[in-house]
């Protein structure tokens, strides 16, 4: 019964033709989904596409992280006393220990190959950031929806904690909360349960950007004719909510969604760099940047690789999802 | 906001540790201390009374002070009592009131910085829109985005302060040093934390400019023969600066996410340096004390943001 009352090519290209009239005689005029749109625009700007390609990259780098390391690395957390210096406990050669057998070079005091620390640190950076937002999606989503959709005190009580919450001093609150969270949580040990925390903690503090954006696009999404057609047809609020709306809202929450992550990487850095994130053997960038600063006077290297590597893969995040913003929603300036 | 931030405070301090099944009474003593101690410990800091009680007494003792009592043993927190570090047993208010100023000056400085260099950047960008200066300009905006704080402060004490020797950065700082030596210490805090706000500021500026240029009522001001400087900074940038400063009120509580983690890039004695050293001590008052020091801070400039509103924009009074 929903069927002719979806309409996605409408929403994002008023010009579009619309398919059902127009898929019989006229055969020239082609009906274009939502995606293919999306596409062909992205396909044209170069910028955005090169940021996908290095998402995709690192993805990849993330996924097959012991198969890499196996090839090109040594493992992650052992220790190469032989390649420091026994007096400085700096790594010997030039530009931090950087050779052919140690391509990130090697760590100051324990002498671990930064090459392979950064590729596993990318497991955990791209793990938490991709869930976390994907907790805040789920979240901000649902409240966005609901308080866009229903108004009155709904409305208001949702949105202001949603100003609250995007007010608050998030970074301090979630170092403390970490710190007295206990070492064993939900039947999780060691770094699963790290991970954990900072997942739900990071997404929970997200998802009123996500909401927000919901929210606004709902109010106007709920007054359009095809709402009003479900409802006078009978359909009840659960079925407008998730089967009618929610449908047309895909697009700004994949877009909000690709520009969380970059955000919720560089929050996860943070807090590793702070000592709130994972907990020391296992690698993570933002840790590494945290033993780097004892030691970045002498050895600058161990400090550019990770701190580079944030810096690549945040602005690779970013780029592309400012390409997809714009081929998904030609009216965005910001 | 300070009551639901109090709240939400109290409760992850007091409740969490409890619920998890940490006992308060061991944090504040150590494991090897015993049963009997322990005991004593928990009545002096009221931690068998109820939760409602508890958080009472702990509210109270901000403008009241508090006395700690287990039988003979009586401790005295004056007037605005936030408790007694576990570690150093200083009380807190003495850490807060030391760390305020420095951080006050980090987020100010970094503040005026962020939101002259960023305004003005957007300005020209949306005025010199499509030239080598926009692009170029949104593209290093668009690095500033991408670049964690704690790496480029860093890299700049890296090149500035051990490499070519031009700053010196000072290893405490107290309100009795003197203003240069405030100067020489902050003056690179400020343009690391600066630089990546500015970025965003720039970006968003040069947006709303682009926007407010095309309206009809700049057309009129030109069309009257008013100046050019005076279109754009009496008429365009005026009704600009609306969205700008609702951004601003919604980023305090990153400036502060960004002090804590200047401090501890640059090592100055503030706030956030006070709370990550707190926080690895699992130092509860302290924390506890400075989170929400740092929520009425928040509240604080935003109420003096909602103020200004009326300020830059007439058609806002106050009700």
């Amino acid at each position: 019964m929903t069927a002719p009352l979806h309409d996605t090519t409408a929403e994002a290209e008023p010009t579009a033709p619309v398919d059902a009239a127009a898929s019989e005689g006229v055969r020239k005029v082609e009906g274009r989904s939502l995606k293919q749109i999306a596409w062909n625009r992205l396909k044209r700007d170069k910028v955005a596409l090169g940021g996908g390609i290095v998402v995709v990259f690192l993805v990849l780098v993330a996924i097959f992280a012991p198969l890499i390391v196996s090839l090109l690395g040594h493992p992650p957390n052992e220790f190469h006393q032989d390649k420091l210096d026994p007096l400085t406990n700096l790594p010997t050669g030039s530009l931090g220990g950087v050779s052919g057998d140690y391509l990130f070079g090697v760590e100051p005091n324990k002498g671990r190959d930064v090459f392979s620390r950064v590729v596993y640190g990318a497991r955990i950076s791209l793990l938490v950031a991709f869930l976390a937002a994907i907790v805040a999606v789920a979240l901000g989503t649902l409240f966005g929806i609901i308080a866009g959709y229903f108004g009155g005190w709904i409305d208001a009580l949702i949105s202001r904690v949603m100003d609250v919450l995007l007010s608050f001093p998030q970074l301090l609150f979630i170092i403390s909360l970490v710190s007295v969270l206990p070492d064993d949580l939900l039947g999780l040990t060691g770094s699963g349960v790290r991970i954990a925390v900072l997942v739900l903690v990071i997404g929970f503090f997200g998802w009123p950007y996500i909401g927000r954006i919901v929210r606004g696009q709902t109010l106007s999404l709920r007054e359009r004719e095809y709402v009003e057609a479900a409802r006078s047809l009978g359909g009840g609020s659960r079925h407008i909510l998730f089967r009618e709306l929610l449908p047309n809202l895909v697009a700004p929450i994949v877009v909000y969604m690709t520009l969380m992550i970059p955000t919720n990487i560089l929050t996860e850095a943070a807090l590793s760099f702070l000592g709130a994130g994972v907990r020391p053997p296992t690698a993570s960038w933002g840790g590494m940047l945290r033993d780097a600063l004892e030691t970045y006077e002498h050895d600058p290297m161990f400090m550019v690789f990770p701190g580079v590597t944030i810096f690549i893969t945040v602005l690779a995040f970013n780029l592309f999802g400012d390409g997809l913003r714009d081929a998904l929603d030609p009216k965005g300036t910001r | 906001m300070v009551l639901v931030v109090l709240l939400a405070t109290f409760t992850i301090f007091f409740m969490l540790p409890k619920w998890a099944g940490q006992d308060i009474a061991v944090l504040f003593a150590g494991k090897a201390t015993g049963a009997e101690q322990l005991a004593g410990i928990r009545v002096k800091l009221g931690l068998d009374d109820p939760v409602l009680v508890q958080f009472w007494d702990f509210v109270k003792g901000i403008p009241m002070g508090r006395d700690y009592v287990n039988g003979n043993d009586v401790t005295h927190c004056a007037a605005p009592c936030f408790g007694y570090s576990f570690r150093t047993e200083a009380p807190v208010w003495d850490t807060l009131k030391d760390a305020l100023p420095v951080t006050l000056a980090l987020a100010a400085g970094a503040c005026v910085l962020w939101l002259a260099a960023g305004v003005a950047t957007g300005v020209l960008s949306a005025l010199k829109r499509g030239t080598v200066w926009d692009r170029s300009a949104m593209t290093i905006a668009l690095g500033g985005v991408s670049l964690p704080v704690f790496f480029t402060g860093m890299v700049a004490m890296g090149v500035f302060v051990h490499s070519l020797g031009w700053v010196k950065i000072a290893d405490s700082l107290s309100t009795d040093d003197s203003i240069g030596t405030w100067l020489q210490t902050l003056i690179l805090p400020w343009i690391v934390l600066a630089f990546l706000n500015a970025a965003m500021y720039a970006r968003l500026t040069r947006a709303t400019m682009l926007e407010i240029l095309g309206e009809d009522y700049i057309r009129t001001a030109r069309a009257k023969g008013l100046g050019e400087p005076a279109v754009i900074t009496r008429h365009a940038l005026r009704s600009a600066m609306t969205p700008i400063l609702t951004v601003f009120g919604l980023d305090l509580g990153v400036l502060l996410g960004g002090a804590v983690l200047t401090e501890s890039t640059f090592n100055l004695p503030g706030l956030g340096l006070a709370a990550v050293q707190a926080i690895s001590n699992k130092d509860l008052p302290v924390i506890l004390g400075v989170t929400l020091f740092a929520a009425l801070a928040i509240a604080v400039a935003n109420l003096v943001v909602d103020l200004l509103y009326a300020v830059i924009d007439p058609r806002v009074r106050l009700g």
